[in-house]
């Protein structure tokens, strides 16, 4: 009988691990975290990456689970409510803009990321996806499905109609998670989820080690081997350029910044979200600490030893320092290392299936900070507010599907809110935290039920080091940015020159004014129920 | 790859795993983790018991 408690324990708490990491994995760490290193140089960016996980990612964590738990205390679920709740101010609420247009618009370019794994496990299933040895085949195959060329022309891919089209499988993604939101069957499917990560990770550990013993497959190209491959991810000196060259650049700062913040979903409003369901005394220090960690051994040790080495070797140099937006390297390096496994089709769709669950649960948990807003704020009931965020969602998925020369729409929005939004939002949730509700305060909420001790250290770190980090960061970016001179990574300039980019800017204000509109009126509907409150108590 | 290369990826590829494990070891040693731990995808949000 104690033998069958034991092991009937030992189950859930194995249940509890996978829970807790498997929410931590999506894209972010197999695909946009490579695209990120490989872009600004393997090691220095490594060097931003830790400092952006140990002096922002955790301490954010921490307080965005404390200040959830503590608004869901006091009934309120979405972070306008919790913001209005902590900072006694008007203008508080309206910050909450942020923490709805952040994963909302996230949403948008994400499920189209997330079509093109279930694209690639489809090809894979139906053993379509073998090219041969020749790798510019496989970035023939990518660039003309995901539309890289020209506008538009991700309708359709070449020879294989609708069926083998970017926007079919756009499509079904579309209709899949918001069949399963609205129902309210999202729990069934991370029920799944659940189990299918660590199958996940085994077949990330199998891609791995098959990476790891590549070699040099061309023996043509004898310095695309995998060595020089992982020289290039993890040299924190690249040739021709000097360690503070490198590390002087302010826009690969945030953009480590933002990488943390993207794959811990930190500073999306989602986590706040979803704590402020949690009872008051359960554990919320080593539930964050541990889905941080799960995250970060799928991100460092397997998508940065996995991705980009592959990319290196297979693909050159060259492409790996101009990556076809932030999540195209993957899916043009992974097919050639597939194609030299045994069993690549199975272990192709395997791989692909899987990142496209892990991708579902995350884009389900995005849609949920807008649905607890507008149940909350507004009325409505859980149908009609995922109907409205499935109309706003579906415009900006078809301008980012449909805009896709050099995949400008979506890596527009990655960077203006999958980067500087987050941003901005995560620096504003620290000082909330660190300065309005009280760092003391809120590391009291924190330690409430806590099953680790939590040393003094990350409360002056999120009172005075978090914030600092985030404003000089900002500042430098803001200056290279200001005073840079003409080219296409100078952001703000992009902003005036490029009708496209203007237009998705445009696009994303407007949903940034509705929803400023909604919090105003949601700020109403509070003070209203506020003051029939106390008119009863009187 | 340079010494420089190896050194940062050990360091990050090490401090990663021993990371998680100690994160694993601290959740499996804890009496009645399981009742006090969560992860987003258990969290039970009420407005899902809607009709």
């Amino acid at each position: 009988m104690q033998e069958l408690r034991a092991r009937v324990n030992w189950t859930s708490r194995v249940g509890v691990i996978l829970a807790v990491t498997g929410s931590a994995v999506g894209l972010g760490n197999f695909l946009r975290f490579p695209g990120l290193a490989a872009k600004y140089g393997g090691g220095a960016f490594m060097i931003a990456y830790v400092c952006a996980f140990l002096f922002l990612g955790l301490p954010i964590a921490f307080a965005e689970w404390s200040m959830g738990r503590y608004g869901g205390r006091h009934g309120f679920n979405s972070s306008p409510g919790i913001y209005r709740l902590i900072w006694k101010n008007r203008i508080a609420p309206y910050f909450g803009i942020l923490a709805m247009i952040v994963p909302i618009c996230i949403y948008m370019y994400y499920v189209y990321i997330e079509a093109w794994c279930l694209a690639y496990a489809t090809r894979y299933l139906f053993h379509a996806m073998n090219f041969g040895p020749d790798s510019r085949c496989y970035e023939r195959f990518f660039a003309e499905f995901v539309g890289l060329n020209k506008h538009g022309e991700a309708m359709h891919t070449p020879g294989e109609g609708l069926l083998g089209s970017a926007v079919f499988f756009v499509l079904m993604c579309f209709v899949f998670n918001f069949a399963l939101i609205y129902r309210g069957l999202n729990k069934g499917i991370e029920w799944f989820c659940r189990w299918a990560m660590p199958a996940l990770i085994l077949c990330a550990l199998l891609v791995l080690i098959r990476v790891l013993t590549l070699g040099t497959p061309d023996p043509s190209k004898p310095d695309q081997n995998i060595l020089n491959g992982l020289g290039y991810m993890w040299n924190p000196v690249k040739p021709g350029s000097t360690f503070w060259q490198e590390l002087a650049n302010a826009e690969m700062w945030m953009a480590a910044a933002g990488q943390i913040f993207f794959s811990l979903s930190v500073g999306f409003g989602i986590v706040i979200t979803y704590a402020s369901y949690v009872k008051k005394d359960d554990d919320i220090a080593l539930s964050s600490l541990t889905a941080c960690a799960g995250n970060e051994f799928c991100e460092v040790a397997l998508g940065g030893l996995i991705t980009v080495p592959a990319a290196f070797v297979f693909l050159g140099p060259q492409v790996v320092q101009n990556p076809p937006g932030t999540f195209g390297l993957g899916f043009m390096a992974l097919p050639m290392v597939f194609g030299q496994m045994p069993l690549g089709d199975f272990v192709g769709f395997l791989f692909f299936f899987l990142l496209f669950l892990a991708a579902i649960t995350s884009s389900l948990s995005m849609l949920q900070p807008g649905v607890a807003f507008l149940e909350e704020g507004l009325g409505l009931n859980r149908r009609a507010s995922v109907s409205l965020l499935g109309f706003i969602t579906a415009l900006g998925s078809t301008g980012v599907v449909y805009f896709s020369k050099d995949l400008i729409a979506l890596d527009t929005l990655d960077f203006w809110v999958g980067t500087f939004c987050l941003y901005a939002l995560a620096a504003f949730q620290t000082v909330l935290f660190g300065w309005v509700l009280g760092a003391k305060r809120g590391m009291a909420e924190l330690r409430r039920g806590a099953e680790i001790h939590l040393p003094e250290f990350f409360r002056y770190v999120l009172q005075y080091v978090t914030p600092v980090y985030l404003l000089v960061v900002f500042g430098f970016w803001l200056t290279q940015n200001l005073i840079a001179g003409e080219g296409g990574s100078n952001r703000l300039q992009q902003l005036v020159q490029d009708p496209v980019v203007a237009t998705v800017m445009i696009f994303v204000l407007g949903v940034a004014v509705l929803f400023g509109l909604f919090i105003g009126q949601a700020v109403r509907n509070w003070r209203r129920a506020e003051a029939a409150s106390e008119e009863v108590m009187i | 790859m340079t010494l420089g290369g190896w050194v940062v990826m050990i360091l990050s590829v090490g401090g990663s795993t021993a990371f998680l494990v100690w994160c694993l070891y601290k959740v499996m040693s804890t009496p009645e983790s399981e009742q006090h731990l969560h992860g987003q995808v258990d969290i039970h949000t009420p407005d899902m018991d809607q009709p």
